[in-house]
């Protein structure tokens, strides 16, 4: 049974389809890379899962629950994080509290036990706290807990928003161009750490333009040209199908 | 400013504010410093409202300019019972700010999701119609232009305040309190998810805050204190009118908090006593005061425009916390390549 | 019939002026999406320069009639022209790059310091504009008698509106502004110079808004210190209206205002005037959050 599947999705934003009838579906423990052409409605596959944007029709499942229409918010607690592909980070506030953010929905904490602190509301901050550094180590930027997250370099800012992803103890994870502007070193580190991700048995679904990464680590990757899957299966199977090197490997070079 | 944050500081700053009084007595400032102690207390108000405001502007950014309405339906709910009903003033406080609250919630439910500057002007025109409400005396309660008056003097514990001295400990023992809510507020799960808000909505949401829900709760509770501050108005002036309620005081309060340093209580506190405190000072000098007070804005923005006092990273206590999880890779945290 | 007719008149003569102001409104918020508060201060300003030319200079002794109206606005619009001009210099263009509340607020305080300059100048109480500038006619159109000066201003604020529409959709100059309104950095790479365009618009929007001040000492004859609030206010209604940032929304706005106003003060009650025109703000924004014709204002959550 499959984590996650999208069953015969649309979108349209002003009359342009963006995502025309997509299913598939991810295995749970799997990585899975979308890939395509700029313009295939990669990114409008991943709003339309996380509830940032709604479907004009079809259904979104995840774990045997339709959550199409669901608001974001309600999407993360069920178990569904991501990350952005222009990064959004809460840039003046601290690293730390960047990744407590994530830690938010897993909290009880309302506005009375904020104001007056019953020891259950001190235990649960403590215990944030130390998710969140827990989170921060595993991505390796513990050291820099105190720094404003503006002033992370741009790779370590995006191993930030996974680990602000990772501390909503997400059960499926969606990475967007997460190797966007790494260098080669900082891609070699990425991938070790997506495969940590997955032996923590977290699935993840990921877009990425570097062709590398994809065929590296994914267990199987799908293919999107104008909204519509046009392959799927394993690297292997995908680098050998001639509609895909035509629509997209052929042309990238 | 260091010397502002620690709780000891604080501390000393209150009990300086305590000091006040009776040393002015000491040192036979005129008529025992009643002017300059009235002057405290309607810094203390305004010091209430701002850290109010401070809530719903600093902390989660929403362009709120209409703080003042609120306070008015605090203070005319005080007034109204006290004088049509005979409640003791300081008993109304709590329904003062409940009803305020409830107001807030009416207001804040249609029009949340509204961006920035429209929720700015929004705000502003709900200020107008209720000064025009009050004038217009709606449900024959508010006494029309006059306003209502004949408010009975406080007492507490069997104690009359009859004094402006009396009315200071009154005024600033709840400023105090509000004070310690808002530190506590700020550094807890609700308030970070405010700032969360502040920073970025969507990033916010993806991460599980209930946006919409946050920002109404920071609406009523913003509304809840500015209403329990309209009780100490009711109490301070004896006397409500549509004429206290009117859209500069609430460009006032807006200027406190971004001029203070929004998000930050020490900068508020600050604020409160530059705007508020000065214009009491300068009021020999009143026809080019405001004129100065508006260039100093401007000037202010240009040259500091976090505010006087900006919020504070706060630091969190890691005890036990740091390098002993362990990392995916092996690899040494903030290694920054280019 | 008579009466609503009268009223109708009298609401398109406000609405005119009101669309003049929410022009200034809605072309600045276009290109730096901020709401310049000190805009209503400046329509002001422009009635207070009207009177200095008018009784002070003594313009009125020299001339009469339409010669007069003509030269007081071209006098009041230039100068007021001008105080946009360094208004954004000093107060705005600094903070261009800072948070947006900053810009807010400044824009606060140059609104308090134009008024209380104002009320240092001239005074707090009223001041009267002399009478019979303009004719006190009255036209019968339709058998309705309507007082020749509503028509006038309705007609001058309506061909200045026409100037303005022409000067941004058939100009160079206008398709910049039209540009930097849209993407301001796009605009900056297709070598249009945003800082000119920007000083531009803050040259033409206060001049209109001038031109309306003078309107208002005209028509009603009393201008006050403070009255750039309460026509600020309005006026940045009229702007949200017709869709923020929308030149021709903000026109039919603030007329579409100005009726609704004169209507619901007729018809509802005068102690309710000011009231309306914010209730009507708020219903929009609720239901049709986009303004008549403008974008959408809610944020996409």
């Amino acid at each position: 049974m499959s984590l996650l599947a999208l069953r015969n999705l649309f979108k349209t934003f002003s009359g342009l389809v963006a995502v025309a009838g997509i299913s598939l579906e991810v295995e749970e423990k799997a990585i899975v890379g979308l890939i395509g052409p700029n313009g295939a409605g990669k990114t409008t596959v991943f709003n339309l899962i996380t509830g940032n944007s709604r479907p004009d029709s079809g259904e979104i499942i995840f774990d045997r629950r339709p959550i199409t229409g669901l608001p974001t918010h309600s999407i993360v607690r069920l178990g569904i994080a991501r990350t952005f592909q222009n990064i959004r980070l809460f840039q003046e506030m601290s690293v730390l509290e960047n990744v407590l953010s994530g830690c938010h929905c897993r909290m009880r904490a309302g506005l009375f036990s904020s104001l007056f602190r019953p020891p259950s509301q001190r235990r649960e901050e403590r215990a944030a706290v130390e998710r969140a550094m827990r989170e921060l180590a595993f991505a390796g930027l513990d050291e820099r807990h105190a720094d404003p997250a503006g002033s992370l370099s741009y790779g370590n800012q995006r191993l930030l928003e996974i680990a602000r992803a990772l501390a909503s103890d997400p059960r499926f994870l969606i990475l967007d161009e997460p190797a966007g502007g790494m260098n080669d070193q900082e891609t070699a580190d990425l991938m070790g750490l997506i495969a940590a991700i997955q032996a923590r048995g977290v699935t993840v679904l990921l877009i990425e333009h570097d062709m590398n990464l994809v065929m590296k680590i994914c267990d199987k990757v799908i293919v999107l040209e104008y909204g519509a899957v046009i392959a799927e299966g394993t690297p292997a199977q995908v680098k050998g199908n001639p509609q895909v090197i035509d629509a997209y490997l052929g042309s990238d070079g | 400013m260091s010397l502002l944050s620690p709780p000891l500081r604080w501390l000393a700053f209150f009990a300086c504010l305590a000091a006040t009084p009776p040393l002015l007595r000491l040192f036979g400032v005129d008529g025992g410093g009643a002017v300059q102690i009235g002057a405290l207390n309607d810094i203390g108000i305004y010091l209430i409202l701002a850290l109010s405001l401070n809530i719903i502007l600093g902390y989660a950014g929403l362009f709120h300019m209409g703080h003042t309405a609120f306070f008015a339906v605090g203070a005319y709910a005080s007034a109204i019972l006290n004088t049509s009903h005979g409640w003791p003033i300081l008993q109304t406080m709590p329904v003062a700010g409940l009803l305020a609250a409830f107001f807030a919630l009416l207001v804040a439910g249609p029009i949340i999701r509204l961006r920035g500057d429209y929720l700015l002007v929004v705000t502003i025109g709900v200020v107008e119609i209720v000064r025009i409400v009050l004038l217009n005396n709606v449900f024959d309660l508010t006494g029309g232009a006059n306003g209502i008056s004949g408010i009975s003097r406080a007492e507490i514990f069997g104690l009359r305040l009859t004094t402006p001295a009396d009315l200071f400990y009154l005024i600033w023992a709840f400023a105090g309190l509000t004070v310690i809510l808002c530190s506590l507020l700020e550094n807890s799960r609700f308030g970070r998810a405010l700032k969360y808000i502040k920073q970025d909505e969507v990033a916010a949401a993806g991460c599980g805050i209930n946006i919409s829900l946050y920002k109404i709760q920071a609406f009523v509770l913003g509304a809840f204190w500015a209403g329990m501050a309209g009780t100490l108005l009711a109490v301070k002036m004896r006397l409500v009118d549509p004429e206290s309620f009117t859209f500069s005081q609430s460009v006032m309060l807006f200027a406190i908090v971004i001029l203070g340093g929004s998000g930050s209580i020490a900068g508020v506190v600050l604020g409160s006593f530059l705007l508020i405190g000065l214009q009491e000072i300068f009021r020999d000098f009143s026809q080019a005061r405001m004129l100065a007070f508006g260039a100093a804005m401007v000037i202010m923005m240009v040259f500091r425009p976090q505010g006087l006092i900006p919020a504070r990273r706060r630091r969190y206590d890691l005890r036990g916390l740091t390098g002993v999880f362990p990392r995916a890779l092996g690899r040494r945290g903030g290694a920054e390549g280019t | 019939m008579q009466e609503f007719l009268q009223q109708l008149t009298n609401g398109l003569a406000v609405g005119g002026i009101y669309a003049l102001i929410a022009l200034g409104y809605t072309m600045v918020y276009g290109v730096l999406k901020l709401i310049n508060f000190a805009h209503g201060e400046l329509f002001a300003l422009g009635a207070y320069l009207g009177f200095t030319l008018l009784v002070t200079l003594g313009l009125s002794d020299f001339m009469g009639g339409v010669g007069v109206v003509f030269l007081l606005l071209i006098f009041a619009m230039g100068l007021v022209a001008i105080a946009g001009y360094f208004l954004e210099r000093v107060a705005y263009r600094p903070l261009r790059q800072s948070n947006r509340l900053a810009a807010v607020v400044s824009a606060l305080g140059a609104s308090i310091f134009f008024q209380n300059a104002m009320m240092l100048v001239y005074g707090t109480k009223a001041l009267v504009y002399p009478g019979g500038i303009l004719p006190s006619v009255v036209v019968s159109v339709l058998g309705v008698e309507i007082p020749l000066i509503r028509i006038l201003i309705f007609a001058s604020s309506v061909l200045l509106m026409c100037l303005l529409f022409w000067f941004i959709h058939h100009t160079r100059t206008g398709a910049a502004v039209r540009a930097v309104s849209l993407d301001q950095g796009a605009a900056r790479l297709m070598g249009i110079n945003v800082n000119r365009i920007i000083s531009l618009i803050f040259l033409i929007g206060p001049a209109l808004g001038a031109a309306a001040g003078v309107m208002v000492g005209l028509l009603y004859g009393q201008i006050r210190y403070d009255m750039g609030v309460g026509y600020g206010l309005k006026a940045f209604t009229a702007a949200i209206l017709g869709g923020i940032g929308n030149i021709p929304g903000a026109m039919a706005g603030g007329i579409l205002l100005g009726v609704i106003e004169a209507l619901g003060a007729a018809y509802i009650s005068i102690a309710w005037k000011d009231a309306i025109a914010f209730f009507t703000l708020i219903l929009i924004l609720i239901f049709r959050p986009t303004g008549l014709l403008g974008e959408r204002v809610a944020d996409k959550v």
